[in-house]
């Protein structure tokens, strides 16, 4: 449930959201433009050239491989790419810029007019216009109950360069203010930028999350960048303004920034929807400024006032050339274009049969997804008969909660676990065939994960056969009847809750292997 | 070098001697790098001795103070640069000391290479050697005047609207402004993105083809650099006029103070090339005014931007006791630019401004393809454009330094060149009757500087004049006739 003060402000006003955010692509090994490593951390300085220096006469010279990386992104957010682009200067004084302007893009970007679809799941009730809203629709499935998906319009992805790192000195928590001096570090100058804008379609904490999520997800799988929030080669900005409900005209946005985790964003943009609402409230105003996201003190506090707007003096980049994307060149990029989350998940749940849910968690995550399908496979193999999502459905239900449980539990990735898609398979089959009870698989799951051994070899050595032959339990059941008259007579004067004690008594003469479903199917039988 | 007594480090050790000796007349040196450029010859001897190719060997040069080489400061001649040491070498300096030739110093300049007439230097300005009352033009002053004065065999300047070719026609020289792309601008600290262009100045064709040669090719650390098979840029020289499509820009020869012997200059060139059998004809290029307009809108406006990193950040001259950091760019930035580059700076920053981009910058560029139409144009039916370089031969020192609208009228017929990316030469056609050298510009079409060199050297023939100082160096081309001799 949505936080009591946020749903009452949400009630009486709307928030309208766009985000901007950042993305600095790490997997080109250099500089946007220049020939410097591209890297976390280090040396202050010591990743730095002429050109990412600003030194008077160096030239940047743009990097082709992050423009391919660019267009490949803007495929995958189903923007247009532009035939025609260029670099601008975007000219503005500040010391973590070596040259005062930066190169970046105006007109055009190099991808726009995308969209992104996102789901809500969590926190869909902050969102009080699904039925009726233009972008959204209800989700329909049993287990996503009053959720929804919204789609985001993306007005553009460009290409710029990052700046460097200020650290400000003698002041509180490395903020400028109260800093007796600063320092600049430009190991990070120059680091390819991808910055995406989106339309103003977001109205609620929880889209902007889940807008970020989602981007995130579909630029890990795409591989630009490591998306590392902490770091800070994902940064999320916003600007975000609320407006009574019903009124059409924008109101003042304020811009955030500094939400350097999810959670991040959810909560400064939920404080600021609550801040703005109690200002209008008071018949105050709200004034357009940059504010900074507190994640300690859980507010936000005013950076720079920007009354009026900047003028970054944008001119073409007289240094580059413009660019031309033939299709021939958008073609080729585009069939670099890895299944996408989205379409992963649609294949999983079509080829397997699992929830959303279940494919979900799989489409996001490689290694668990080509864990997965290995033991699906190693398991279909050697069960003639068995179709193929019924196996698969066990395989998902060990996967993500014994299997989970034991990675939280050891702290272990599932590459370094001993368990391995063949253990899965075959505790699958063992259970599908009735070997061994689901009870037993537990014990045997906890035995693999511990020694390494194949559930086969751990069923064997301990005797964990599952007793199923009917005539062997009949007899047992025979005994036990004759053995327990009085019993017998109260259970069929109603004392019905005593099969509990027969089933009980069966499984201790078997010593826990007997199929607990072929037993009362028995003592039902004889006791009725 | 064989042949002579002469190695790098004798026609070096002379150069530096000529410099001690006739310099304080003339300035035209920021720095003379003694130390440096012996070092440099010693190495040329050496490959030299073991028989290595070495086109240039021991040719001396001057560099403009705006293009960096490891080993020397590099100013732009600005009180903001005045401690700057160069951490890296320019692409075309590199090149030149790879072919041979030995740096002996860095050049006088226009600060930024904002000016027609080196008086805006933070060093004082360059005297003429022809007559050291006079400019020796600008914004390459000190490199025209190092070669012109014979104190080193050729320089390197750079040409944003006539830079090269204005110091060339003002004292004798040869100037090359090579099609924009043809030569690497990485590590010339830049004035105009668009417009700049290093090249050569020399006494005769023939330096100015070799420095070229040297200089001349695909640079992969300037994005703007093209290209290009390797070329001899000698190899048509000598070829005479034959065949040639010579054409005279009949408008600009009505412009308004044009010195009607400069004029008539040019129209003698033509006849000249006629009678040496090339084909003459009349052109117009009727753009030149909306030309010059919009280069005083495109130039200060990069220049706003491109001198943006001058800040006292992280190099350079730093306003002391900063308040904030506000403080520190607005006094470092004060105290450490002339005039004439602060009015540069607000210009470009007011035209580039919201609400003005439109009608100053977004004209501008409309206009440069204008004026590149018009060059398409003759060139569909001309190799060659003969203009003057300058209205007038060189003027007074102070003379027109108060008035902007006169000093940046000097470069009229220059700046056309640098928005349509051409390539141009300056030629001394003598000298007028004041004693002062006049030139004439030579305009051919992108990336055709062959028949450009070839055309000059037909006309280098025919006026016998070569600019040929008392101490001549060994290394300037022979030639046989002196015309006129710079009186320093």
């Amino acid at each position: 449930m949505a936080d009591t003060r946020l749903t009452e402000a949400l009630e009486r006003y709307e928030a309208v959201i766009g985000l901007e955010i950042h993305t600095e692509i790490t997997v080109t090994q250099t500089k946007m433009f220049c020939g410097c490593p591209v890297a976390f951390g280090g040396e202050p300085n010591t990743r730095t050239c002429p050109t990412c220096l600003g030194h008077p006469g160096a030239l940047p010279v743009p990097n082709e491989e992050a423009i391919a990386w660019t267009v490949l992104a803007g495929l995958a957010t189903a923007c247009t790419i532009a035939p025609w682009s260029q670099f601008h200067r975007k000219n503005y004084f500040y010391p973590d810029m070596p040259a005062n302007y930066q190169i970046s893009q105006f007109e055009p970007p190099f991808c726009a007019d995308g969209r992104l679809d996102i789901e809500l799941t969590e926190n869909a009730d902050e969102r009080l216009d699904v039925a009726t809203a233009a972008n959204c629709t209800p989700l329909d499935e049993a287990d996503r109950a009053g959720g929804y998906r919204a789609t985001i319009g993306i007005t553009r992805l460009h290409l710029e360069e990052d700046t460097g790192k200020m650290n400000h000195i003698g002041g509180a928590d490395g903020r400028i203010a109260g800093a007796t001096h600063s320092l600049v570090d430009f190991n990070r100058a120059g680091t390819p930028l991808m910055e995406l804008v989106t339309e103003p379609d977001i109205r609620t904490p929880e889209e902007a999350r889940a807008f970020a999520r989602k981007l995130r997800l579909i630029w890990l799988s795409l591989g630009v960048s490591d998306c590392n929030m902490e770091e800070g080669s994902m940064r999320v900005d916003a600007n975000i303004s609320i407006r009574p409900r019903g009124v059409r005209e924008f109101g003042t946005k304020t811009e955030l920034k500094n939400m350097n985790s999810f959670k991040g964003i959810h909560d400064g943009l939920a404080y600021e929807i609550i801040r703005q609402a109690a200002v209008l409230d008071e018949g105050g105003t709200v004034v357009q400024e940059t504010r900074h996201w507190d994640a300690s003190a859980k507010v936000t506090s005013a950076m720079r006032s920007k009354e009026t707007a900047d003028d970054y003096r944008y001119f073409p980049e007289p240094d580059t050339v413009p660019f031309e994307f033939s299709s021939a060149y958008v073609d080729a990029i585009a069939a670099r274009l890895p299944e996408l989350p989205d379409a992963r998940r649609e294949r999983i749940t079509d080829t397997f049969g699992l929830s959303m849910h279940d494919a979900g968690v799989l489409a996001v995550d490689t290694e668990m997804l080509a864990f997965f399908e290995e033991t699906v496979a190693a398991a279909g193999v050697e069960v003639e008969g068995i179709e193929v999502k019924g196996v698969a459905q066990a395989v998902i239900n060990l996967m993500l909660n014994d299997l989970a449980a034991h990675l939280n539990a050891e702290d272990v990735t599932l590459a370094a676990c001993r368990i391995t898609p063949a253990h899965i398979a075959e505790l699958v089959v063992l259970v599908n065939e009735d070997t061994i009870s689901s009870k037993q698989a537990k014990e045997v799951f906890a035995e693999m994960a511990a020694s390494g051994e194949l559930p086969t070899a751990i069923v064997e050595a301990r005797g964990l056969k599952q007793v199923s032959d009917t005539g062997e339990l009949e007899a047992i059941v025979d005994t036990l009847i004759a053995a327990h008259e009085d019993k017998v007579a109260e259970y069929r004067a109603g004392k019905t809750g005593l099969l509990g004690f027969f089933v009980g008594q069966v499984m201790r003469e078997t010593g826990g292997q007997a199929n607990p479903k072929v037993v009362n199917e028995i003592l039902a039988a004889k006791l009725a | 070098m064989a042949e002579t007594n002469v190695t790098a480090r004798t026609n070096t050790e002379a150069a530096l001697a000529r410099i001690a000796a006739i310099e304080p007349k003339i300035n035209a040196f920021t720095q003379v790098t003694e130390e440096l450029a012996l070092n440099i010859a010693d190495s040329v001897d050496e490959r030299v001795a073991r028989g290595e190719d070495v086109p240039l060997a021991g040719m001396t040069v001057g560099l403009k103070d705006n293009l960096n080489l490891v080993g020397t400061r590099t100013t732009c001649a600005s009180r903001i640069l005045e401690n700057y040491e160069s951490i890296y070498t320019a692409t075309a300096v590199e090149r030149l000391i790879e072919a041979g030739a030995v740096p002996v110093g860095k050049c006088n300049m226009d600060e930024f290479a904002f000016g027609s007439s080196t008086e805006t230097s933070v060093y004082g300005p360059t005297h003429n050697p022809w007559d050291t009352e006079r400019v020796p033009g600008g914004s390459s002053g000190g490199s025209a005047a190092a070669v012109a004065a014979g104190m080193v065999d050729a320089a390197l300047g750079s040409d944003t609207g006539g830079s090269i070719r204005q110091p060339g026609a003002f004292t004798g020289t040869v100037a090359l402004k090579p099609t924009y792309g043809r030569v690497s601008r990485y590590g010339c600290a830049a004035f105009a993105s668009s417009l700049d262009q290093v090249g050569p100045l020399a006494r005769t064709v023939e330096d100015t083809a070799r420095v070229l040669n040297a200089i001349a090719g695909h640079d992969a650390r300037d994005a703007t650099s093209v290209p290009r098979e390797a070329e001899d840029f000698t190899a048509e020289l000598g070829r005479g006029a034959e065949g040639l499509r010579v054409a005279v820009a009949v408008d600009w020869l009505a412009a308004e103070g044009l010195d009607p012997e400069v004029k008539a200059g040019v129209l003698a060139a033509a006849e000249a090339l006629a009678s040496a059998g090339a084909e003459v004809g009349e052109v117009t290029l009727p753009n030149i005014w909306n030309g010059h307009s919009a280069y005083y809108i495109i130039a200060p406006a990069e220049a706003s931007s491109n001198l943006a990193r001058l800040d006292g950040v992280r190099y350079g001259v730093r306003a002391t006791n900063p308040e904030d950091v506000l403080d520190l760019y607005v006094r470092s930035r004060s105290e450490g630019f002339g005039p004439e580059t602060i009015r540069r700076i607000v210009l470009g920053t007011y035209v580039l401004s919201a609400g003005h981009y439109d009608s100053y910058y977004g004209q501008a560029q409309k206009a440069r393809t204008i004026v590149a139409d018009d060059f398409a144009q003759v060139f569909a039916g001309y190799d060659i454009i003969l203009t003057p370089t300058a209205p007038t031969p060189a003027f007074k020192l102070d003379e027109k330094i108060d008035d902007v609208i006169a000093m940046c009228s000097n470069d009229i017929f220059t700046v056309p060149v640098n928005l349509a990316g051409n390539t141009a030469l300056s030629l001394p056609m003598g000298l007028s009757t004041g004693g002062l050298p006049m030139g004439l510009q030579l305009i051919a079409n992108h990336f055709d500087e062959r028949t450009l060199l070839r055309t000059a050297a037909v006309l280098e023939d025919h006026y016998g004049f070569v600019c040929t100082p008392a101490h001549a160096s060994a290394h300037a081309s022979a030639h046989p006739v002196t015309e006129g001799a710079p009186a320093c």
